[in-house]
């Protein structure tokens, strides 16, 4: 393939395209234009990063500046989305969920279900999360889990650039509640990208890298420290398989699981802390399901039981490091 | 043979990079004959066989199974019985000491593909090589320009060699029309002006090759042979099982065992083929356009347009290439064939018999072509 | 009534607006170097609310603050010195480099924390006003929290509870104009935040954010009130910031000239010199010395900041809870 754009251009590109087929696709949030009422340049921002950038005036109308009020907007957007609507809300970090949790899990998840089925929220909520810009406790967490843990979210959590356009777009067009989560540190990864639409189902897992000697499944940026890893450790003789699962909700057991049956020997890769995390949640489900192929005990490579440190000393203690993954990988490979 | 030879990872591909020891298929002491396969290697889009360049015997073998080498990488040795030990040593030694794996992004160094309006749509194209008479390679069902991996660079070493993304293919536009072979024809005919090219050598593997056919009726002038690779057009049964399910497959697991009946070695189907093949099938356009395509050219289980009474009569010299193996197009349709056609069968391959057995089908084109 | 503000207290004042003023320039030249890790916002050109408030409290009054934070912490009496240090990522930090600029607190002089969630600081100001009132302390608690956090829930919530408790908090409201790149003309649906009091039964004014003087009477008056039980207050405070909302936001949403128009002409540090200068109080003199002071304090407090430790692998997990 040869166009090569980012991660930002990618979900930009996803979200004009299907602004583009779709009017009942808007898109609301803090600044996702910005200069709304102010004397100087309207879309002066294009959300904090500039992720939005550009949308607000080809899509006149369809790009919604919203007063700092989570609840209200996030709620609006669930209930826009009941009416037919599919509006994707921007949370620009994802630890903002504290202030509208409500409206996401007990109303726009429940709904379906509550309502014996004759529901459909078809709501994006999209979010930056993940440590590495020494912007603390409040601005760092990785909360893929605690969307995941609610039945009736889809919770989307893309690697690169290629997925995250494919994923978007299969977002807004789910037809149920989707929670789609970009990481900080991803927005200027290049990749190639088709220009044309596509979307990506859910629940299907990505095998980054075939091996057979033990299994990585790494979630969201930790991909690509698993792909460090296995570069290095291919050097030792160590042959990972690895699996981005793309999506946590639905998630794909089926490719995990037949993976570790394979190697027997599975490393868990997350960033976020490891109390009731994706890592503990995909081990115990290997425990459960394939204890019988296990040749070692399971690894999880994970941030700490403790807030995202602000010094970068300690940030960069938090964060799972690829030297973390060899050593877990290694550990395994030398249970005997 | 007095020399030593070095066998290297090859270079499969513009993107590839380096490449995964799969396995030797000779032992160090076994005696090799020159195009004989020694060891299988895999990129990541496809694995494949290593053919010996020269005759000899393997001495060495400087890179184990599941070894991943860059691109040029030492896989090992071949030289006379009569090199010594120590002179093999200091080959290597030699080798390994200058050797260089090519830095950075491999697309940045190859010849790239571009894109080129004709009538209004774009279409991707890959050019290698440089004057001769030209030939161009049309991709099959589903197909792009990267089937051609194993043959372009091979089948460009003295001419320009230009192979296409189809309509509803690649990275060409999506817009097949009306999706019939005369319409297909009809854009590739309008491509050749587009790129400047008078006439060529057209090599058409499956529905390309009915796509060739049809040049050839319909631009006659255009066309200064025809290489037909278990091409369609030539009997009228098709594996229409693998085409609805190549078309409806959405997921890996679907899709997988369809791909399987491409290869004579199903083996051959890694994960990175059916992944390729997903992005492709998930692209806006995709799924009407190899609906439309089907539709008309394999409707009700067969194939709707058989030209094989009229390939005596186009006058253009005709070589009949198949895979006997083949589990899409059977290869009675080459033995069929009557007339002036030349027909080389490949035992042991599928339908992708260009990828399969590249080198002899990139020999027996050479030939044919001369 | 408010006190009247002593000689003594001018300087104070003055060299209260100064140091944060100095503080935030400071950090506004290093932060281009990109040594300084994370992202910064700057008080500068708010330091009149900041001090006009603060002036009228006591290290056992409370206040909860912003992102926006280190005017009021300066205000409260936090350390400059462990402030500059933890937004440096040092050890020495006022949170020991763990929680930098969005975060520092320092209970010890009644400043319950700079706050990363807007709107973050309503609710908790209740508890700790709440408390007050229930162990019978004349303890007073401020939020501060701007216009674009006048729209959140939690600020509404909490202005109702404030008043159905008849708590001692003050509601300070800095109306600098905008939220990140959106108008307050756009987001609050109001002419004047002020103007929401009297839905939540509670006293509302709108003071002119640059004058000290204003900003001390009004607050003052609020202050007073609710420390003799009277019960909440609204006080909006309107100003402006000199810089972007972060460090390296472009503004292109600003109309051009803006901060220099107001930096020229209504700089409260500017109106407050004039203003002392001109009735005498105070000597030009005596605030060039105060200016002289203040610089070499945040120098050294730059200059400790770089060469202080940082924080090791021993602090990773320290501070998480009490006990555990
Ligand atoms: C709950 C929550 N939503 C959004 C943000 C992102 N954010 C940080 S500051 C800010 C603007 C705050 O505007 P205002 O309250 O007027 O304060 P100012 O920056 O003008 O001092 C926003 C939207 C946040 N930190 N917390
Ligand atoms: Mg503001």
């Amino acid at each position: 393939m040869a166009r090569k754009i980012t991660y930002q251009q990618a979900i930009n590109e996803a979200l004009d395209q299907e602004m583009s087929r779709d009017q009942n696709v808007i898109v609301m949030g803090e600044d996702v234009a910005g200069g709304e009422g102010s004397p100087g340049e309207q879309d002066a921002w294009g959300g904090v990063l500039g992720v939005t950038r550009g949308l607000y005036h080809k899509h006149p109308g369809r790009v919604i500046d919203t007063p700092i009020s989570e609840s209200g907007y996030v709620g609006a957007a669930i209930g826009a989305a009941c009416v037919g609507m599919r509006p994707v809300a921007e949370l620009m970090f994802v630890d903002f969920l504290g202030v509208c949790f409500d409206q996401i899990f007990n109303q726009a998840a429940k709904f379906r279900y509550m309502f014996g089925g004759k529901s459909e929220t078809p709501v994006v909520i999209r979010a930056m999360y993940g440590a590495g810009f020494r912007a603390a406790a409040q601005h760092s967490q990785c909360l893929y889990n605690i969307f995941t843990h609610i039945p009736g979210l889809k919770v989307v959590v893309p690697s690169n650039p290629y997925d995250a356009k494919g994923l978007l777009i299969q977002s807004i067009r789910d037809n149920d509640p989707v929670i789609f989560l970009e990481h900080k540190a991803l927005y200027t990864m290049e990749g190639d990208v088709p220009e044309e639409s596509y979307a990506i189902p859910f629940g299907e897992a990505a095998v980054v890298r075939e091996g057979h000697d033990v299994t990585i499944v790494a979630i969201g940026r930790m991909v690509q420290k698993a792909q460090e890893a296995a570069a290095e450790l291919q050097k030792q003789g160590i042959h990972c398989e690895i699996i981005d699962p793309r999506t946590t909700s639905p998630l794909d057991t089926d490719t995990i699981l037949e993976s570790v049956e394979k190697t027997g020997r599975l490393v868990v890769v997350d960033e976020s802390h490891p109390r009731c995390s994706m890592a503990s949640d995909i081990a115990g489900l290997a425990a459960e399901r394939v204890f019988g192929s296990l040749k070692a005990p399971i690894r999880q490579v994970t941030g700490f039981h403790s807030p995202v440190p602000f010094s970068d000393t300690l940030e960069e203690l938090y964060i799972p490091s690829a030297a973390k993954i060899i050593a877990a990988v290694q550990s395994t490979k030398e249970y005997k | 043979m007095s020399e030593i030879h070095a066998i290297t990872m090859p270079k499969w591909g513009l993107s590839m990079q380096e490449g995964k020891v799969n396995g030797w298929l000779k032992q160090v002491g076994d005696a090799i004959e020159k195009g004989q396969e020694i060891v299988e290697v895999e990129s990541e889009k496809i694995a494949g066989a290593v053919e010996a360049a020269v005759s000899g015997v393997l001495r060495r073998q400087a890179a184990s199974e599941e070894d991943v080498l860059p691109v040029g990488g030492l896989l090992g040795i071949i030289a006379d019985a009569s090199v010594t030990d120590a002179d093999i040593d200091a080959f290597v030694a030699d080798f390994l000491a200058n050797f260089k794996p090519v830095e950075g992004d491999a697309e940045d160094q190859g010849p790239t593909t571009q894109k080129i309006e004709v009538n209004g749509h774009k279409l991707r194209y890959l050019k290698r090589g440089e004057g001769g008479e030209a030939m161009l390679l049309i991709h099959g069902f589903g197909g792009d320009l990267n089937n051609w991996l194993f043959n372009h660079e091979a089948l460009a070493a003295d001419r320009e060699v230009y192979a296409l993304d189809l309509p509803g293919h690649g990275e060409s536009t999506k817009d097949v029309g009306e999706g019939t072979l005369d319409a297909l024809a009809d854009t590739v005919a309008a491509f050749m002006d587009a790129v400047g090219v008078e006439s060529a050598h057209l090599v058409g593997h499956s529905m390309g090759g009915a796509v060739s056919l049809t040049v050839a009726t319909r631009h006659p002038a255009k066309v200064r042979s025809l290489s037909l690779i278990g091409s369609a057009g030539l009997g009228e049964e098709i594996n229409t099982g693998y085409i609805d399910g190549f078309v409806s497959s959405a997921s890996r697991n679907a899709l997988k065992p369809f791909l399987a009946d491409l290869f004579a070695d199903s083996s051959l189907v890694t994960r990175q083929l059916v992944d390729d093949l997903l992005k492709y099938k998930r692209l806006e356009g995709v799924g009407a356009a190899l609906g439309t395509l089907s539709s008309k050219l394999f409707a009700n289980g067969r194939q709707n347009s058989v030209m094989a009474e009229s390939l005596n009569k186009l006058g253009k010299p005709v070589l009949v290439i198949w895979g006997e193996e083949d589990r899409i197009i059977p290869v009675a349709h080459a033995h069929a064939v009557s007339g002036k056609v030349q027909v080389e069968v490949f035992g042991n391959r599928g339908h992708m018999v260009q990828m399969e057995a590249a080198n002899d089908v990139n020999r027996a084109i050479a030939r044919f072509i001369g | 009534m408010t006190k009247t503000l002593t000689r003594e207290d001018l300087l104070k004042a003055y060299r209260t607006m100064r140091t944060i003023r100095e503080f935030e320039e400071r950090l506004h030249t290093d932060f281009a170097t990109g040594e300084i890790p994370g992202f910064v916002h700057l008080y500068a050109g708010e330091e009149a609310s900041a001090t006009g408030v603060c002036m009228n409290l006591t290290a056992d009054d409370h206040i909860a603050s912003t992102h926006r934070g280190h005017g009021h912490c300066i205000a409260k009496g936090v350390d400059p010195v462990g402030m500059m240090a933890e937004i440096w990522g040092k050890k020495t930090g006022t949170c020991k480099g763990k929680g930098g600029s969005m975060h520092i607190a320092d209970l010890s002089v009644g400043m319950l924390g700079a706050n990363g969630i807007v709107g973050g600081g309503g609710p908790l100001v209740c508890g700790t006003a709440l408390a007050a009132k229930l162990r019978n302390q004349p303890f007073v608690s401020v939020c501060f929290f701007g216009d674009g956090a006048s729209n959140q829930g939690t600020i509404f919530e909490a202005m109702n509870l404030a008043s159905v408790w008849n708590l001692p908090v003050i509601f300070l409201a800095e109306n600098n104009g905008y939220a990140e790149a959106t108008s307050s003309k756009f987001s609050v649906a109001c002419d004047n935040i002020a103007d929401r009091a009297s839905a939540f039964g509670m006293p509302g004014i709108t003071v002119d954010g640059f004058d000290f003087f204003a900003v001390y009477e009004a607050a003052g008056a609020a202050i007073d009130r609710a420390r003799k039980g009277g019960g909440p207050s609204l006080v909006e405070v309107k100003l402006s910031r000199y810089y972007g909302h972060f460090e390296g936001d472009q503004q292109t949403y600003r109309a051009p000239g803006e901060v220099q128009a107001i930096r020229d002409t209504k700089d409260c540090l500017l109106q407050f010199a004039r203003r002392v200068t001109s009735s005498g109080e105070i000597t030009q003199a005596e605030l060039d010395a105060i200016d002289a002071d203040v610089k070499a304090l945040i120098d050294g407090s730059v200059v400790k900041a770089k060469s202080d430790p940082k924080p090791t692998e021993a602090d990773l997990l320290t501070d998480v809870y009490v006990s555990y």
